[in-house]
């Protein structure tokens, strides 16, 4: 597409806020929407991950907590899956890191819609508390139906929150839909509508490509989604079958008839494993700019990584049921998803290679968003290739519903993302505050994190090749559950406790240094992409002052032979570098 | 020492990937003793495990090692090479052959999976929350045909229909179906297979997704309300095994437990002999009197069964074999007389007098006098059947 002559934007009306309350709580810029997202979404996450540790408590200690009974268990495991997928990494990644960067790098005033940005803050904001409203006491509690909500049992009597719970989720879910299309299309017509002179798009960093995909995907994804969330609702209130058979539930034999379970896990997984690309890719776009940046080197093979991450999300809408191998769909079937699976690895491993190369032959400054940029590629090749073992339809067939399961997904798709925000924070801090965060408390998060996530999550795949399945609010004695395992899962769950507890750091860190950090000047990475050459820091409402940056090269021009020094900004002139 | 604390990084992320490696040597946690036929699935499992290991240690190492070599030097300058086509190239290539030589194998297994041999016995396993039930075919060699309901009449306004699946028929036989008559029912937890067979788990639930699993056999599939699924194996050796419910279905998932025992031939014949079939089960049901039989009604309409026994089984809440005036121990240590007045009790406030070895998990239930008297006449003609 030819560069607009005079981009969109800069002819653009900005309604500059004139109260507090506009320019703070009810505003229309992308920054502080981005910031709002970000503290919505950590606050959210705590929530989870608090879940998570009375989890591992029951796991270890089982009886100890009298209080935590079968029920807040299985409601523990929905919660904590559903807000850690969802409500913290794709309202993160994208709401978060998608409003900060994407006008910042592409050279844009704002998203293109400000108002429905904002608004999409808002309706995300309310799909938040209905989720939480699952609490309220004496309704029953939220739904303990696992996060993937299947039927029959989401809506029977045997499951905690069969009634309240799982009418809270789905609305809660519908509405987070909303807000997701607003922000999604407002990052889709930014990047293709407003990038500023000179910006084509094989200029643009990676990280705005990661998000541009994953937000096509979830454009396209979602809407499965929200149509089994309606189904469902429909199923439950309203006594329609479409994923109900006739079944005796509790020895009660229900009016329901011939309705379909696996038609949900068809739609549910049509939208989920998109969604686990939704929350990679961005992850990876991070990932490849941190690297190049602090590794003073450009990124290897600008152009395959973009190609990787257009072709991984073409695929990941053809490798749903993938899923669903053990689910009792046509068996014919395996053949095909496992195939379209293993082909993904191919340009996954090829971003991984390009990481790594990236690094070879560079300058690299082990700085703080680096060691979590480098960290993520390590976690994310041991997440990679445990998919490996499931991806293939007939190693799934024993490992399916394990603990090899719950540490694979927990690897690629909950650690390796949140190290990619841990170090994207500490990236785009500086731009965001103008203060540096601290780096001797950022460096013990750093180990306590990376370390210990690998210390919790990789014996556990040892659980799954026994046999323990996953699940289990209790194990007993058992033939496939040896005192060693139980051993093992102390381990575990000591770890994770310290892990949680160390999480403290981190926000203590962003509330500290948001008052007492080094200032942090323009640019103190010493970075190519837009967002750092903004005529103030922070920048201010309107990100450019008068006039928008002309754009005269690509984002990785790092060490470039014969230039003065060992960057080269987006917006310097050709001519001025020679 | 200062040389190596300069490079802690790439100390630590090479220590990372070899501790991996070691403890993978180390570990006691591996795959379980197989007990089918299996083997080539643990086989497939071994080449992955070996691509993938080969894959991570080199990448994880290769990584440590440019980070040492690669620090950042004030003087140091990195190489500006934007793309490298040939080297891309080959290492999509190696990465596409290692993904090849992964899938074949396991799509070939897939394909033996998936093709049930046509000698294979059935076996049909009946999920439901939370216990196992069991049905060998009979003479006939055929299972019968099976419903959730019977005389169902569709209408515009209204459906009506009435349930099949009753405490008097638990596996929901057609009374109409032939063929089922001669099904050997096995209500309880506990099966038998023979050694050496070719075996088709034939796989139903009536309420939920279950999953029958034993870790021994490797094979597993969920079971769905409304389909049939299935899988195979063939057992070679004998023992004892748990089978796990592998599929989450509601607050008592992990109690969903039973037991497999692999026979020899004489020995799994011996066992089959000692369970009835469904037209015994059907001859053996003594006629009862109109209260009795609404009381059962209202039992099965409460879902009483799905906790309680009436044949001794264990299921979730205590049997309520010879339960009437029989002497029961409660968590207290106390004892007490299972009298009208306890039972009544358990059943509108149960957490009360809890049996001894049995948690707070029943709710509250709340009748009519005349359906409790219904529930009451039907508990004492029951319970003390022998």
């Amino acid at each position: 597409m030819a560069t607009a002559e005079i981009p969109y934007q800069e002819t653009m009306p900005l309604h500059h806020p004139k109260t507090w309350i506009g320019k703070y709580v009810f505003s229309q810029d992308h920054k502080v929407i981005a910031v709002q997202y970000g503290i919505t979404a950590i606050a959210v996450g705590l929530v989870a991950l608090v879940l998570s540790d009375l989890m591992r408590i029951q796991i270890a200690w089982p009886g100890e907590m009298a209080w935590f009974v079968e029920d807040f268990y299985y409601q523990s495991i929905t919660m904590h899956g559903m807000i850690m997928v969802i409500y913290l990494l794709t309202a993160f990644l994208l709401g978060a890191f998608g409003n900060f960067t994407v006008p910042l790098m592409c050279g844009a005033r704002d998203m293109v819609f400000p108002f429905v940005n904002m608004l999409s803050y808002w309706v995300y904001l309310i799909s938040v508390i209905i989720l939480l409203l699952g609490y309220i006491p004496g309704l029953g509690g939220p739904t303990g139906a696992g996060w993937t909500l299947y039927p029959p049992q989401t809506i029977t009597e045997g499951t905690p929150g069969a009634d309240w719970g799982i009418t809270t989720m789905l609305a809660s879910l519908a509405v987070f839909i909303v807000a997701f299309t607003m922000g999604g299309l407002n990052y889709i017509t930014t990047i293709l509508q407003a990038r500023t002179r000179g910006m084509s798009l094989m200029r643009m960093p990676l990280t705005v490509w990661g998000i541009f995909v994953a937000t096509f995907l979830g454009l396209l994804a979602f809407p499965a989604l929200f149509v089994s969330a309606v189904m469902m609702i429909l199923d439950l209130k309203i006594g329609t079958s479409f994923f109900m058979p006739a079944i005796v539930s509790l020895g009660e034999t229900l009016a329901y008839d011939g309705g379909q379970p696996l038609l949900f896990q068809h739609l549910f997984w049509f939208f989920g494993h998109p969604e686990v690309y939704i929350v990679a890719l961005p992850a990876f776009g991070v990932v490849s700019d941190l690297i190049s940046v602090h590794a003073r080197k450009n990124i290897f093979g600008y152009r395959l990584m973009v190609w990787a991450l257009v072709f991984i999300g073409i695929l990941s809408f053809i490798v749903w049921a993938h899923h669903m191998f053990v689910a009792g769909m046509h068996p014919y079937f395996g053949f095909f998803f496992a195939t379209t699976t293993l082909i993904i690895a191919v340009p996954t491993a090829i971003k991984v290679y390009n990481w790594i190369l990236t690094l070879w032959k560079a300058n690299i400054k082990l700085t703080v968003p680096m060691l979590y940029a480098l960290s993520f590629v390590l976690t994310f090749i041991m997440g990679g290739i445990t998919g490996l073992f499931l991806g293939n339809v007939i190693i799934d067939i024993p490992l399916s519903d394990t603990y090899f399961v719950v540490a694979h997904f927990h690897m690629v798709m909950g650690v390796s993302p949140i190290l990619a925000i841990f170090g994207g924070i500490y990236h785009w801090y500086p731009k965001l505050t103008g203060r540096m965060l601290n780096d001797t408390v950022g460096k013990w998060h750093f180990w306590i994190t990376f370390l210990g996530t690998y210390i919790i999550y990789f014996p556990m795949h040892y659980l799954g090749f026994i046999g323990v399945p996953r699940r289990y609010y209790e194990n007993f004695d058992s033939s496939f559950y040896p005192q060693s395992a139980q051993d093992l899962n102390e381990l575990i769950s000591v770890t994770a406790l310290f892990v949680g507890a160390a999480q403290l750091l981190y926000i203590g860190n962003l509330i500290w240094s948001y008052f007492y950090g080094k200032p942090a000047g323009d640019n103190p990475w010493g970075a190519n992409s837009l967002e750092w050459c903004t005529p103030d820091t922070p920048p201010s409402h309107g990100n450019w002052g008068d006039k928008l940056p002309t754009v005269h090269r690509w984002a990785y021009d790092y060490s470039v032979p014969g230039a003065e020094r060992d960057f080269i900004p987006q917006n310097v002139p050709q001519e001025q570098t020679a | 020492m200062r040389k190596l604390l300069d490079h802690h990084v790439a100390l630590l992320l090479g220590l990372v990937v070899i501790g991996s490696v070691i403890f993978n040597v180390w570990s006691p946690w591996q795959f379980t003793e197989i007990a089918s036929n299996w083997k080539f699935i643990d086989f497939t499992v071994m080449v992955t495990w070996w691509i993938c290991g080969v894959a991570f240690v080199i990448l994880g190492l290769f990584m440590a090692w440019a980070i040492w070599r690669y620090k950042y030097h004030e003087s140091g300058e990195s190489h500006y090479e934007p793309e490298h086509p040939v080297l891309e190239s080959w290492l999509t290539i190696i990465t596409a052959i290692g993904v090849v030589i992964m899938l074949a194998p396991g799509l070939i297994v897939w394909d033996d999976y998936i093709q049930v041999p046509s000698d294979a016995m059935e076996i049909e396993v009946l999920g439901e929350q939370w216990t196992w039930k069991f049905r060998f075919p009979g003479e006939d060699g055929i299972l019968g045909t099976t419903a959730v309901k019977k005389n169902v009449v569709r209408g515009l306004e209204e459906t009506t229909y009435e349930a099949n699946m009753t405490s008097l028929n638990p596996f929901g036989m057609r009374d109409d179906d032939p063929y089922g008559e001669d099904d050997i029912l096995v209500a309880s937890n506990i099966l038998h297979v023979p050694l050496g067979r070719n075996i088709k788990m034939v796989l139903r639930s009536k309420d939920v997704l279950h999953d029958f699993w034993v870790p021994e056999i490797r094979a597993k599939m969920d079971m769905v309300p409304g389909m049939i699924t299935y899988f195979w194996f063939r057992p070679t050796r004998t023992g004892e095994f748990e089978i796990l419910c592998a599929e989450l279905c509601g607050r008592g998932h992990h109690i969903m437990r039973g037991t497999m025992y692999i026979d020899t031939q004489e020995d799994f014949e011996a066992w089959l002999d000692t369970q009835v079939t469904w037209a015994e089960m059907k001859a053996g049901q003594k006629p009862e009197s109109p209260i009795v039989a609404k009381g059962r009604q209202i039992a099965d309409q409460n879902g009483c069964f799905a906790c309680h026994s009436l044949d001794g089984t264990e299921v979730v809440g205590p049997t309520w074999q010879g339960l009437w005036n029989r002497e029961i121990t409660l968590s207290d240590g106390s004892v007490v007389v299972a009298d009208e007045a306890y039972i009544i009790e358990s059943i509108v406030d149960p957490a009360v007098k809890l049996v001894e070895g049995y948690g707070s998990v029943m709710t509250p239930y709340s009748f009519t006098d005349d359906e409790m008297a219904a529930l009451l006449s039907f508990l004492q003609e029951a319970t003390n059947a022998p």
